[in-house]
């Protein structure tokens, strides 16, 4: 057996082998403490286990298997929620029924690709172990007629738009909280997959609070509608401070049913509101008198830590969701 | 050994932050020696090949503090591109709506933010920052709308597929967390600027690793997914994550990006092969 040529071989015919059994350092360690006893006997069971790194199912650390979880479930909510919406006739406008199509196809995605990591033991959900009311259960929550045509609030499916603003930028918050339980040395595929899938949840969000420009503007179909202070009901295509509370709902006990999503999560310090204006202790609003609070507001997203975002997620939760431990792990 | 294994006069990540990446020809070197002495004849076939270092170059450097240099430099390249849209004639012209001006002023404040931000980042960490670099975009039509889109598309997406594809270099999660949090703002730009050139393309196939599920046809089963699911970034070319955006190494992007740089100005980042 000639391990160099097959090594070689392997990176030719996969140029990411030597990624898949991970960097130099691991290597050092497996080969550099082994290296001395190696036999020949040894071979092939040092390359056993350089294929089961590489091509392998591995045991995940029990808070990068949690953190990919609440990702999963968050997938489902909005899946579901925008699958449903496409099969509610006279919901969508026409003009926007194929960018609702590839958000969720793109949840679907998403789904798959976790479930793929997270093994055949990861959790799936029905539509009805959600409550798209946000009652957390009761269905008459501030968001009831989210997917109701031209129900309270929601001609032209204002009122959807505005909800499916309001999963993506938890959507958002959340990998982004994540992100840092990902960034282990055996992990960094899972990163980056997860860092390719964030991105993808603001673009999804960047498109929602462009239609609901348009909406607000009554033009339909239209990237270019103006952006109105303060930016709740006709906002930027990015966070301007916290966006006034978000989207306003058509309740009077509940009118901003998504201000949690733009706060500060816990602790406040590490998850600051979309507001903050100070990155890695620097008040960026003191380096140049352009930069005003609400500028550098926009300029970046905020993480929020997986307890937040699983009570923001309860709201959406239904009865049957929370009897299925639905966004209720322990962080 | 031919390899040039520093990078020369460009700046280096100080204090502790080691590289922990490495040209892939040389962790092979290092793979073969360790595994064992006498394979002489491989070991030097796993130097044998060129690697991408041009002397002509600035290197990003190596380790926390090439990355961050990286997205300085990339941060620099969106600050020169928008400022130079603000006083362009499509920009001036009367006719251009507000809106849209609206639109470009967010996006040059966002990006000189970006900027500044790094550079301040960057001395606070005691690296030394790349220098200013200076921009080439003869090559960008700013008296149109569509010009001007058209190039903002670019600089946007690659952006997003750089600052995907950087993160797993990073070993401080604070920068990982500063990454991603101007990360998601580039997909917003990306996502509105692509939406203004052609509506409903804020995800396209040329970004994303688009998918179209086979669903089940009641709501009683539950969708767990179809297809070939993968986690494994296939490398330069593109992610197969299904719905992910496709991220790029580094030296995928710069080859780009170097296209918009001057000639005292074009970036390697041999440490992030």
């Amino acid at each position: 057996m000639n391990l160099f040529k097959l090594v070689s071989d392997l990176e030719q015919a996969d140029p990411e082998f030597l990624d898949r059994i991970n960097p130099r350092r691991r290597v050092f360690k497996y080969l550099g403490n082994a290296g001395q006893k190696v036999t020949a006997a040894a071979v092939p069971a040092i390359l056993a286990s350089f294929f089961n790194r590489a091509y392998g199912q591995t045991t995940l650390p029990s808070d990068v298997q949690k953190v990919l979880t609440l990702a999963l479930q968050l997938e489902y909510l909005e899946f579901h929620f925008y699958n449903t919406a496409l099969g509610v006739s006279g919901l969508i406008p026409g003009s926007e029924t194929d960018g609702v199509t590839t958000i969720r196809n793109d949840e679907a995605g998403h789904i798959n690709a976790l479930r793929g990591v997270l093994g055949s033991s990861a959790p799936s959900y029905l539509v009805t172990d959600f409550d798209y009311s946000g009652g957390g259960g009761t269905g008459t929550g501030p968001m009831a007629t989210a997917l109701v045509p031209n129900g309270a609030g929601n001609a032209n499916g204002a009122l959807f738009f505005a909800a499916g603003q309001a999963f993506s930028d938890v959507g958002q918050r959340a990998y982004k909280g994540g992100a840092p339980t990902l960034n282990t040395t055996a992990t960094k595929d899972i990163l980056e997959a997860a860092l390719n899938i964030h991105s993808v949840e603001a673009r999804h969000n960047s498109h929602f609070r462009t239609v609901r420009r348009a909406i607000a503007a009554n033009a339909l179909g239209s990237a270019t509608a103006a952006a109105t202070a303060p930016y709740d009901n006709a906002p930027k295509s990015w966070i301007n401070l916290v966006d006034n509370g978000g989207p306003t709902a058509p309740s009077s006990s509940n009118p901003k049913p998504a201000a949690a999503v733009y706060n500060a999560g816990n602790p406040a310090t590490s998850y600051p509101a979309d507001s903050n204006v100070t990155q890695a202790t620097v008040d960026l609003t003191t380096i140049n008198p352009a930069y005003t609070a609400a500028a550098v507001s926009e300029a970046f997203d905020e993480p929020l830590d997986p307890n937040t975002v699983q009570t923001i997620a309860l709201n959406f939760t239904s009865t049957a969701g929370k009897a299925k431990g639905l966004f209720q792990q322990t962080f | 050994m031919s390899h040039n294994l520093s990078t020369g006069s460009q700046p280096q990540a100080a204090g502790p932050d080691q590289p922990l990446y490495t040209p892939i020809k040389r962790r092979s070197f290092f793979m073969y020696a360790g595994a064992t002495a006498g394979a002489t004849a491989l070991l030097l076939a796993g130097c044998s090949d060129d690697d991408d270092n041009n002397p002509s170059l600035l290197d990003v450097g190596s380790g926390d503090g090439g990355i961050l240099n990286y997205a300085y430099a990339l941060e620099q390249l969106e600050a020169a591109f928008y400022a130079q849209v603000r006083t362009s004639a499509y920009y001036n012209a009367a006719g251009t709506p507000a809106a849209i001006k609206q639109v470009f002023d967010d996006l040059a404040l966002h990006e000189a933010i970006h900027r500044d931000f790094l550079k301040r980042a960057l001395t606070d960490n005691n690296i030394t920052p790349l220098k200013d670099l200076r921009t080439d975009f003869s090559g960008i039509d700013f008296a149109s709308l569509n010009g001007i889109l058209t190039a903002a598309r670019t600089f946007e997406d690659t952006g997003v597929a750089a600052y995907n594809g950087a993160g797993r270099y990073l070993t401080n999660n604070t920068f990982l967390g500063l990454a991603g949090k101007i990360v998601s703002v580039e997909a917003r730009h990306a996502a509105l600027i692509r939406d203004m050139i052609t509506y409903n393309s804020f995800v396209s196939s040329d970004v994303v690793n688009t998918f179209s599920p086979n669903l089940p046809a009641n709501t009683t089963t539950a969708y767990t997914g179809d297809g070939t699911p993968s986690l494994t970034p296939a490398g330069s070319n593109g992610n197969p994550v299904a719905g992910a955006e496709r991220s790029k190494k580094p030296q995928e992007i710069l080859r780009s990006v170097n296209n918009f740089l001057a000639s005292d100005s074009k970036l390697s980042a041999n440490s992030f092969s």
